[in-house]
């Protein structure tokens, strides 16, 4: 076996580790993958335009950006963080534990585009769970404001993932039920997406838990 | 119908305009760079099934370079200031979510009529893809409704949105470049060499340690790819199918579908994943490009020990 196109894995793996920028990491991977496993540069080239073209339904999701912005210009953040303000039993753990819910739920039912960093993080959670945290704790440094803002993506991310297969038409289960075909197991959609859930509830109590543990960090810490 | 092609126009229109912006905005002192960088998407989407798949790759290294050698940066297009902000926020109140509730909601209902009512069967959109249009006409919808609200200046929708996208960079693009190195990758038989790899570790006759290779091996094969899609059909063929499913009479349903997730524990993990764990710390402006896979490893870990538990008692009980 040709172990060589393994050394794009490895310039990735170094790169991305040096802090490199990635869009060169990654350029400068796919050269070196596709000449080691037997293309010439123009083939390499041609194939990676290709594959680039071909994916460009991840950039439509940028259209939500001018909506976004025009509203930020009207005050949409400071209104979001307003109302945290106005609620007594507000929390940022409890706001994202919702959000969580909510996430997971609507992904279970196929609407897995309907939220994401753009649509709604950006918008609305970040400066909501922002509110919150300086409620619980009174300013916040710039260590905990970027852990608040972190902990609102990775919420986003861990809702949709340990949701969407809980929907039986989503692209996954049709991978799985495909690939699973070809070694000849016919398996109805609606059978994978039901084992999706007890990993759901797992996703929802791991996380969950860690939600909560930030709030009680996020009160400890002096007003 | 509505197909991609609409959407590949409109949001093309949107990056040309970014471009066009940029280069003639002289507060930026990488205006031109911002110009090309955007010019070069607006490229891809409108003329990307015209020029041909070497002129793509040209317009991908092109993007890469310009990136690559620090010539885009933030801008600062004109808008309101932080005072301005409150100021509007007290006088218009809560109504101000009703626009920004518009695209999800649109999307959202839109999706649950276009399916579950006769409205699905006149046709209008490309099958499968009608949440995407969906999101698009809530863009416009609100886009109409903030403008017979609030009056912007008819340029505020671009400049708003450069706005943004100088703040996100080059992490708007990357997460295609990275859907293309997978593609190069499965081409150059990576997956292939990761599977025979997983395989040659595995103890005969011990079903944990097998279950617990399979998931380890989906989560760490998508750490690599960035992308469970990938690891799933290479893991399914070296472990899942020959040894849990055929060797030891597990359950195809919950190793199949248990494996995907134990993959998805990895794509938590990894910044290969850019979509998910590089573009919203770019969005929410993060000095630490990687915040957002820090703030998920605790859940992602004990998840996939989880998930592999599973696979073992679900599977073969």
């Amino acid at each position: 076996m040709n172990y060589w196109p393994l050394l794009g894995i490895l310039l990735v793996v170094i790169g991305f580790a040096l802090r490199l920028n990635p869009m060169l990491v990654v350029t400068a991977a796919a050269i070196v993958t596709g000449l080691l496993g037997g293309m010439d540069l123009v083939e390499v080239i041609s194939t990676f335009g290709k594959a680039f073209n071909d994916n460009r339904i991840i950039a439509i999701v940028w259209i939500v950006l001018p909506v976004i912005g025009l509203l930020e210009r009207f005050g949409l953040q400071q209104r979001a963080a307003a109302v945290i303000r106005a609620m007594k039993n507000a929390t940022t753990g409890r706001l994202l534990l919702l959000y969580l819910a909510y996430r997971q739920v609507t992904a279970a039912i196929g609407l897995h585009s309907t939220a994401g960093h753009p649509q709604t993080v950006r918008p609305l959670v970040a400066p909501m769970a922002l509110a919150a945290a300086e409620k619980q704790h009174g300013e916040l440094d710039e260590a905990t404001a970027e852990k608040v803002k972190s902990y609102s993506a990775a919420t986003d991310n861990v809702g949709l993932f340990f949701g969407e297969d809980i929907f039986f038409a989503i692209g996954s289960i049709v991978l799985i039920q495909q690939t699973l075909l070809t070694y000849g197991y016919n398996l109805a959609p609606l059978e994978l997406a039901l084992w999706a859930i007890p990993s759901a509830i797992a996703a929802f109590l791991i996380h969950g838990a860690r939600l909560i543990m930030f709030d009680r960090s996020l009160g400890r810490r002096p007003r | 119908m509505i197909t991609l092609q609409w959407l590949y126009a409109l949001a093309g229109a949107m990056f040309a305009g970014f471009a066009l912006l940029s280069v003639l905005d002289p507060s930026n002192p990488k205006r031109f760079g911002n110009g090309a960088f955007w010019g070069l998407m607006a490229v891809s989407l409108l003329a990307g099934d015209a020029i041909g798949d070497l002129a793509n790759g040209v317009l991908v290294l092109g993007l890469a370079g310009l990136a690559g050698l620090g010539l885009i940066g933030r801008s600062n297009p004109p808008t309101t200031g932080a005072e301005q902000r409150e100021a509007f926020s007290a006088r218009l109140g809560n109504r101000l979510f009703l626009p920004a509730l518009i695209i999800p909601a649109t999307a959202l209902f839109g999706t649950l009529i276009y399916n579950y009512t006769p409205v699905g069967s006149f046709g209008w959109f490309e099958p499968k893809r009608e949440t995407y249009m969906l999101l698009a006409v809530g863009v416009l919808l609100a886009l109409a409704t903030i403008f017979a609200w609030l009056r912007p200046p008819a340029i505020a929708p671009l400049q708003e949105g450069r706005r943004l996208i100088d703040a996100i960079g080059w992490a708007a693009v990357l997460p295609q470049m990275l859907a293309a190195l997978g593609v190069l990758f499965a081409a150059a038989g990576v997956g292939d060499i990761i599977g025979a790899m997983a395989r040659s570790v595995i103890p005969e006759g011990s079903v944990l340690v097998t279950v617990a290779v399979f998931g380890l091996g989906m989560a760490i094969f998508t750490i690599i790819m960035g992308n469970a899609f990938a690891a799933f059909p290479v893991m399914a063929a070296a472990i899942g199918v020959p040894l849990l499913i055929q060797g030891y009479g597990g359950d195809p349903a919950v190793v199949g579908a248990v494996g995907m997730l134990a993959g998805f524990c990895g794509t938590l993990m990894t910044p290969m994943a850019a979509n998910f764990n590089l573009v919203p710390a770019a969005l929410l402006e993060l000095k630490d490009q990687y915040g957002v896979i820090k703030a998920q490893i605790a859940t992602a870990l004990p998840l996939l020990v989880v998930n592999i538990l599973i696979i073992y008692v679900a599977a073969y009980w």
